[in-house]
């Protein structure tokens, strides 16, 4: 089970009201866990990562365990604490602008 | 009894303005999909209910929204916005070749006809339309390709398709308008797509009678008449009675012919309104004094509307999706400020009130007349 923490905008998006966990099949990578959660919400598709080239948005990052994730290969395991559950994943909106 | 929706769209969420057909008081409803840039919203004139939103942010892309029932309850839409095929380039800025690349819809126009189409005019500049209700969007990529795309340039808004009319008597014909390329419009249902430009000059272009490359702000039409449209250009307004074919300067005694916002009276083909703003450099009312300006001539002789507007210390914008008019036998006329306020007159314009003073800029207005 990977927990994930979104941002408050994707939270009221996708009508979610803290963190959201989910089923990820094999291993938990910043892909795999993005896979599961567009299919368990559906409007969040296009919101985190572009439709076609599944770029990351350049104003949204991914932390963990005190880390940045951002610039890891999408296909990069995921810390063991996330992949337990022990931490959650967070996918952040950046401080910029108004 | 007939009542008015007005459908506001702001830099912060989208509110739903609601009144009976006298127009005095009215419900506040909203935001809805607060925090969020709301573009532009519209309802469908076969089915009032039906209601599409643009939601777009700089950080999460773009969102649509659908509602079934009048904006009580949204569900979102599909959003991808897929450029057919290899997207190819348009210019830059500094005149340098850049891929179009989606950023995000600006203007929503719901079929005359059928509640499930409804096309949108996006940036980086292109025309999509669905027929599936919003939940998929496939470009009508002939406006694109017809051939002077890759010259296209952005405005300082961004190179945006932001009008979109549809002829209530010919299917087949579409306008468009693009910042900063020019009008286009198409005679077979959006395969092809020719430039309307001819007549439309612009001074701060190297060619100022070029085919393309001229900042149309907004074109609006009468249905009865669709043949004859105005345009409110960057500079200049102008008017064609021949379906876009040639345009003439109607500015005549405006103060200045800057400006974004022109709309038509509902049940006046020839009397028309727009909000003369300072300059491109200087994007307020000329002198602090907020006036519509209207013409009963179809153009050149415009009188200035002030009963109840602000005559002194204003400095708000009028953006060009920002003013709308209800189809009642007294037509109101309804404008948003960057300032956060929507004016209304139940008069044609003669006086106006505030609706509301205090929303987050306003993006759009959009008016939907329910009986």
């Amino acid at each position: 089970m990977i927990r994930v923490v979104l941002p408050t905008h994707l939270r009221a998006l996708a009508r979610i009201g803290g963190e959201t966990t989910l089923d990820v099949d094999g291993r938990a990578t910043q892909r795999s866990v993005l896979d599961a959660l567009e299919a368990a919400y559906p409007m969040l598709r296009g919101t985190i990562r572009d439709h076609v080239t599944q770029q990351r948005r350049p104003f949204v990052r991914f932390f963990a365990c005190e880390r940045d994730l951002s610039h890891e290969p999408p296909d990069a395991p995921l810390p063991d604490a996330v992949a337990t559950g022990a931490e959650p994943l967070l996918i952040v909106g950046a401080i910029a602008g108004g | 009894m007939s009542s008015v929706r007005v459908l506001v769209g702001t830099r912060k969420g989208a509110f739903i303005l609601s009144s009976d057909g006298k127009r005095e008081a009215w419900e506040i409803s909203g935001p809805f999909f607060a925090g969020w840039e709301i573009y532009h919203m519209a309802g469908s004139p076969a089915d009032p209910n039906r209601l599409y939103a643009s939601q777009t942010s700089g950080w999460f892309g773009q969102v649509m929204q659908r509602s079934d029932d009048g904006g009580k309850t949204w569900k979102s839409a599909g959003n991808e916005f897929a450029y057919d095929g290899v997207p190819g380039t348009h210019q830059w800025y500094d005149g340098t070749p850049r891929p179009w690349e989606f950023k995000r819809v600006w203007h929503l126009e719901p079929s005359l006809t059928d509640p499930d189409t409804v096309y949108a005019g996006v940036e980086d500049a292109a025309l999509f339309r669905s027929t599936d209700g919003a939940a998929s969007w496939h470009e009508l990529s002939g406006l694109r390709g017809h051939g002077s795309g890759p010259s296209w340039q952005p405005g300082a808004g961004g190179m945006c398709l932001h009008t979109i009319l549809l002829d209530p008597r010919n299917r087949e014909r579409i306008f468009v308008a693009i910042s900063a390329a020019g009008a286009f419009r198409t005679d077979d249902g959006g395969t092809t797509w020719r430039p309307i430009n001819r007549g439309l000059t612009s001074q701060h272009i190297p060619d100022p009678n070029a085919e393309v490359g001229h900042c149309v702000h907004r074109i609006a039409m009468h249905p009865s008449r669709p043949a004859v449209l105005f345009m409110q250009k960057h500079w200049d307004v102008m008017r064609s009675d021949d379906g876009g074919e040639s345009w003439r300067e109607i500015s005549g005694n405006l103060p200045t012919d800057f400006g974004f916002s022109i709309d038509v009276h509902a049940n006046e083909p020839d009397t028309i309104y727009v909000v003369p703003i300072k300059s491109d450099t200087e994007h307020f009312p000329l002198d602090g004094q907020l006036r519509v300006y209207r013409s009963r001539t179809g153009g050149n002789e415009w009188e200035a509307l002030t009963k109840g507007l602000p005559q002194r210390d204003c400095y708000v914008n009028v953006l060009r999706d920002a003013m709308a008019v209800d189809s009642l036998d007294s037509c109101g006329v309804y404008f948003g400020t960057t300032g956060g306020q929507v004016y209304a007159s139940a008069d044609a314009g003669d006086r106006w009130t505030p609706i509301v003073r205090d929303l987050p800029a306003v993006l759009s207005v959009e008016v939907q007349t329910l009986t």
